[in-house]
């Protein structure tokens, strides 16, 4: 049987180039960063030549990489050192009680990893505002104005969504938060969740206006296991982890080099290749988007182009996406789906619900993501699948 | 995650489809929640000669749907009331946890179309057939 992966948002097979990168530095030069001997140093020359790569693929200096574990990681030390590093310091120790003076701001579309650390901060006293997005997934930068109050102390909109795809305006959101920051004689910090846009479009911190920002190695067919955290110079942030000092004593743990090693040559890869595999994918999307959009009762969700080039989601009225992807594993094709029967929770996804779907909308959903490895003839064969598959769906249920 | 019995029942259901001028339709579940199971049955001397389900939902829904026509098809109406959701669990080879919901579902949607089926014919119900629609009902939307 054919296999076909069109769930690169979920994860993405590491590139034979990224493989071949790190291989050395398993046996060979697996030297521990902080040790004081040729292996350390080997080791610490090579972390600190990919600190470079990474940081350049953003427009940042080496020095505002903080390598972390996962996005995950990443995300939430974005938000809670942010918020640790504004409590008041009572005989030398940050007060945490303080929490409910401050004020975070974020969209109703962020990824989990956002929207429960911001549930969480919430619950210890933290003010959070959550931003809503229009039907195509969009937030208004005035929106954010608007919300700005003296107390926020951050800003976190994440850049291309993992479920639906749609860009925000994170310049735009950016100069705002610059204005707003400057009228308030304040300075509120502006972070962004990258993942799924790094490497796979351009980014600039500079030009966005960005203070800090998340971006992780397997989303970009680097391996699991390496993310970095983009944080402005002069942005004051208290570690979550504390230990042995690295990253400069902002996330002490040993380094995992070929991770990072990894991640790095992802990052190169990426500059080389973008251009070329942004045009490559737009135009295989724009394709996908055409050929879907003609099944019956099909519908796009997101913006029609301000969307990542490599996402895309449907909804289809009366088949249920658990069905759907289910039915398309047994073809060989990967996917995945927001609706509620597919989530432990059993709820459908709160990112559709906030575009405005209704349950029964969010509940007949499909995301499919592509990568380096599509090609046409993949989309093809899922299109074929995918119509079959739905107009037998739509013969066993109640509704046509 | 499911059995093989729930795939090979979610590939191939048995007896899907619409019985035209049935004796008897249950119509059960709740679109926001993403399961509506209708099923039809044909009786003839108290007995269910024909049955069939339509119903949108997720592998589990389709399989338990799949599973409770076999159940019930050409038993009598008391011996098809005695069929349990644990009867279309076992049936399955088991069902995930997060799912039992959708076998509780189809004994339902096979205890509304035998209600329908009974009182359409004036016939006695159950007093716990009674409750059963009555909660049945409430739930309902579609």
């Amino acid at each position: 049987m054919k296999e076909i992966y069109l769930d690169y948002a979920a994860t993405t097979p590491v590139d034979s180039r990224v493989k071949k990168a790190m291989a050395p530095f398993f046996s060979e030069k697996f030297g521990n960063t902080m040790s004081l001997h040729s292996f350390g140093q080997e080791a610490e020359l090579a972390l600190e030549q990919a600190r470079k790569t990474v940081a350049d693929l953003m427009g940042a200096k080496p020095n505002e990489i903080i390598f972390t574990g996962s996005a995950t990681e990443s995300n939430n030390l974005a938000l809670k050192g942010i918020l640790f590093a504004k409590l008041p310091i009572h005989k030398n120790q940050r007060s945490l009680i303080f929490m409910d003076g401050l004020h975070i701001i974020i969209s109703a579309i962020e990824h989990p990893c956002i929207m429960e650390t911001a549930n969480w901060l919430e619950k210890q006293g933290v003010k959070i505002t959550r931003i809503p997005v229009d039907k195509d997934g969009l937030v208004n930068p005035l929106d954010v104005e608007k919300a700005v109050t003296r107390e926020t102390i951050l800003v976190s909109i994440i850049h291309g969504s993992n479920e639906i795809g749609t860009i925000q305006p994170i310049e735009k959101i950016g100069a705002v938060i610059k204005s707003v920051s400057r009228k308030l004689k304040t300075k509120i910090y502006f972070h962004t969740d990258a993942v799924q846009s790094f490497g796979k479009i351009p980014i600039d911190v500079n030009k966005m206006n960005i203070d800090l920002l998340t971006a992780s190695s397997h989303k970009m067919s680097g391996p699991k296991g390496a993310a970095c955290l983009f944080v402005r110079k002069d942005v004051k942030i208290e570690p979550l982890l504390h230990g042995g000092g690295q990253e400069e004593g902002l996330r002490s743990s040993t380094v995992n080099l070929p991770a990072i090693i990894g991640f790095a040559k992802a990052c190169e890869i990426a500059k080389r290749e973008m251009k070329s595999e942004v045009r490559r994918l737009t135009k295989l999307r724009n394709k996908l988007i055409n050929k879907v959009l003609k099944i019956p009762n099909s519908h796009l969700i997101g913006h029609q182009n301000k969307r990542l080039p490599q996402i895309v989601s449907f909804w289809f009225s009366f088949v249920e996406g658990e069905s759907l992807a289910l039915r398309l594993d047994l073809k060989g094709i990967a996917v995945s789906t927001g609706s509620a029967c597919s989530s432990i929770k059993l709820e459908p996804s709160y990112v559709l619900t906030a575009i405005g779907l209704k349950p029964e909308q969010a509940h007949g959903s499909l995301r499919i993501s592509l990568g380096r490895q599509t090609e046409e003839s993949d989309l093809d064969y899922l299109v074929d699948n995918l119509s079959k598959i739905i107009k037998k769906l739509r013969e066993i249920s109640p509704f046509k | 995650m499911y059995s093989e019995k729930v795939i090979e029942h979610f590939r191939n259901p048995h007896n899907y489809g619409r019985i035209e001028k049935p004796d008897g339709i249950g119509r059960v579940g709740n679109v926001v929640c993403g399961d509506v199971m209708y099923l039809y049955i044909k009786v003839e001397k108290e007995v269910i000669k024909d049955i069939k389900f339509e119903t949108l939902g997720c592998a589990a829904a389709i399989a338990t749907s799949s599973v409770v026509t076999d159940l019930a098809k050409g038993r009598t109406i008391k011996q098809a009331l005695e069929i349990d959701n644990k009867a279309v669990v076992k049936s399955l080879g088991g069902l995930p946890l997060v799912k039992i919901h959708c076998s509780l579902l189809a004994v339902d949607a096979l205890q509304e179309a035998i209600c329908d089926y009974l009182s359409k014919n004036k016939k006695p119900i159950p007093e716990n057939l009674k409750k059963a629609h009555r909660r049945v009902q409430k739930s309902f939307r579609e």
